[in-house]
C-alpha cells in the first residue's frame, strides 16, 4: 500500500480483504501504512484504535464467560 | 476481515443478549438513530434475540429517505436539463419523486451517473469541461465533509462547471425533535457511531440531559450493537441519563478536528424539511455565502411544480419510531423495492428495504 498526491489530495491506496481502493486521507493525515481505518465514500474518516478494539473485546469476554 | 469479524461473533451476541434479559426488569424502547444499525439489526435478527420487554424503534437516520420530495423533483429537472451530468449515490435513483425516479430520468435520455465518492463527480467535471456536473450531495454529518472537500477541490482548482444541490441533514436536532413530541415512546438512545467519528459527542451530553435519556454511542456490527443495548438498558434500571461510548475503537470524544473545520468552512446550518416529518430547526446543512457559486439551486433557475405527496407512505411515522414497516397496509404489496411508494423502501439505509429483505411479512 501507499500514499501519493491526487490534484492537490493526499490518497492512498487501500486494501480491502483482497481490493484495493484509492482513499481520500485528508481527515486523517496522520495515519501509516499498515494502520486499520474507517472508510466512508472513499475518505478514511477515522483511525482504528487497534488497542482499544482488542481490549474490549478481552473486556467481554472475561464479564461474558 | 480483521476488527470486523471479531465483531459479528455469534457466541458473543448471544451472551450479551442473556446478560441484557437479566437486566430488564422494566419495559424499555430503544431507538437506533442509524439505518445502518438498523438493517444490522435486522439482517442478523437481534430483535428475536432480545427479551419481550426490550423494544427496538427504528430512528430517522436514513438520509435518503428524509431528502425532501422537492429536491428529488429539482434533481430530476436539473438531469433533465440539457449538457448536464448529475452524479448521485446509487440508491437516490430510485427514490421516487412527484412523478418519477432518477432511473425513469436516465431512461428519459438524462446523464446520471451513479458514483462510489463524491471525488469521482470533481473528476467527472474536469473531464467534462463543456457540460455543468451536479453532485446531488445527500448525508449526515459522516458524508458532510466529503461532499465538502470537492467544493474545496472544485475552488481551488477552478474547475467552475461543478455545483452542488445539497440535502445534508444533522442528527442531534432530530434526536431532539422526537423528544418534544409528547407521544414520543423513546426511553434511550443508539447514537450513530459514524456520525460522531465526525462530530465527536461533546454536545451529546446537553442533548442527553435535555431530553432526560441515555445515549450510546454504537458501532454497526451485531456485538456492538448488543453492547450498545446492554449499556442503554443498564442506565434505564438504574435510572441513569448521559452518553457513554460503546464504539470507543473508533470514535474520539473530540471527533474528526480535519472533518469538522472542512465542514464550517464550506457549510452554514440551516433550517430543513425532513421528508415525512416536517421542518426541523436548525438541522441541515447549506453551502457558507463563501462558496455560493457551487450551490446549484443558485445556479439553475429551474421551477418545479409544487409537490405531489399523497403516495399513501408512511415514511414520517416510521421514521419517528411511531410504526414499523410491517404496520404499513401496502408493505410488501402494493410498496415493493421494484415499486416503492417511498424512500425507506429502496435506501440501503431504510427500514422497510431492512424489513422486506430480511423478516417475513408481518414480523417485527
Amino acid at each position: 500500500m501507499k500514499t501519493f498526491s491526487e490534484d492537490g489530495i493526499l490518497m492512498a491506496d487501500v486494501d480491502f480483504s483482497g481490493v484495493t481502493k484509492k482513499v481520500c486521507l485528508s481527515f486523517t493525515p496522520e495515519v501509516d501504512i499498515g494502520t486499520y481505518v474507517v472508510v466512508h465514500v472513499g475518505f478514511a474518516i477515522s483511525i482504528l484504535d487497534e488497542q482499544n478494539a482488542k481490549e474490549t473485546l478481552n473486556l467481554f469476554k472475561e464479564e461474558l464467560l | 476481515m480483521k476488527f470486523v469479524n471479531e465483531y459479528r461473533d455469534p457466541s458473543l451476541v448471544r451472551l450479551l443478549a442473556e446478560k441484557i434479559k437479566k437486566t430488564a426488569k422494566k419495559n424499555w424502547t430503544i431507538m437506533e438513530v442509524c439505518g445502518g444499525q438498523t438493517h444490522s439489526i435486522v439482517r442478523s435478527g437481534l430483535n428475536k434475540l432480545l427479551p419481550d420487554n426490550i423494544q427496538l424503534i427504528h430512528g430517522p437516520g436514513c438520509p435518503v429517505c428524509v431528502t425532501p420530495i422537492d429536491l428529488i423533483d429539482m434533481a430530476i429537472a436539473i438531469a433533465l436539463t440539457p449538457n448536464t451530468i448529475l452524479c448521485s449515490f446509487g440508491d437516490m435513483l430510485r427514490v421516487p419523486g412527484s412523478s418519477f425516479d432518477l432511473i425513469k430520468a436516465k431512461a428519459l435520455g438524462a446523464d446520471v451517473r451513479i458514483i462510489l465518492s463524491p471525488i469521482d463527480a470533481v473528476h467527472i467535471a474536469k473531464k467534462n469541461p463543456n457540460k455543468e456536473v451536479v453532485l446531488f450531495a445527500v448525508g449526515f454529518e459522516t458524508t458532510a465533509p466529503t461532499n465538502g472537500m470537492t467544493i474545496k477541490m472544485a475552488n481551488d482548482l477552478k474547475v467552475v462547471n461543478f455545483s452542488l444541490l445539497s440535502s445534508h441533514v444533522l442528527v442531534p436536532p432530530a434526536i431532539k425533535y422526537i423528544m418534544s413530541d409528547p407521544e414520543s415512546k423513546v426511553d434511550g438512545f443508539l447514537a450513530a457511531g459514524h456520525v460522531c467519528t465526525v462530530t465527536g459527542y461533546k454536545q451529546y451530553h446537553e442533548l442527553a440531559k435535555a431530553t432526560d435519556t441515555p445515549i450510546i454511542i454504537t458501532g454497526f456490527e451485531p456485538v456492538d450493537i448488543m453492547q450498545g443495548i446492554s449499556l442503554c438498558v443498564d442506565m434505564l434500571e438504574k435510572q441513569e441519563t448521559g452518553v457513554k461510548n460503546q464504539y470507543s475503537r473508533v470514535v474520539k470524544e473530540s471527533g474528526n478536528r480535519q472533518a469538522q473545520e472542512l465542514i464550517s468552512d464550506v457549510f452554514t446550518v440551516v433550517d430543513r424539511h425532513w421528508r415525512g416529518i416536517g421542518s426541523i430547526p436548525s438541522s441541515g446543512l447549506d453551502l457558507s455565502s463563501k462558496y455560493k457559486t457551487f450551490d446549484a439551486t443558485y445556479r439553475f433557475t429551474i421551477k418545479t411544480d409544487a409537490p405531489s405527496l399523497d403516495s399513501g407512505c408512511l415514511s414520517g411515522m416510521i421514521m419517528q419510531g411511531k410504526c414499523k414497516p410491517s404496520d404499513c397496509p401496502h408493505f410488501g404489496k402494493k410498496c415493493t423495492p421494484q415499486t416503492p411508494l417511498g424512500a425507506p423502501m429502496v435506501s440501503t439505509e431504510g427500514a422497510c428495504s431492512a424489513y422486506y429483505l430480511y423478516c417475513d411479512k408481518g414480523s417485527s
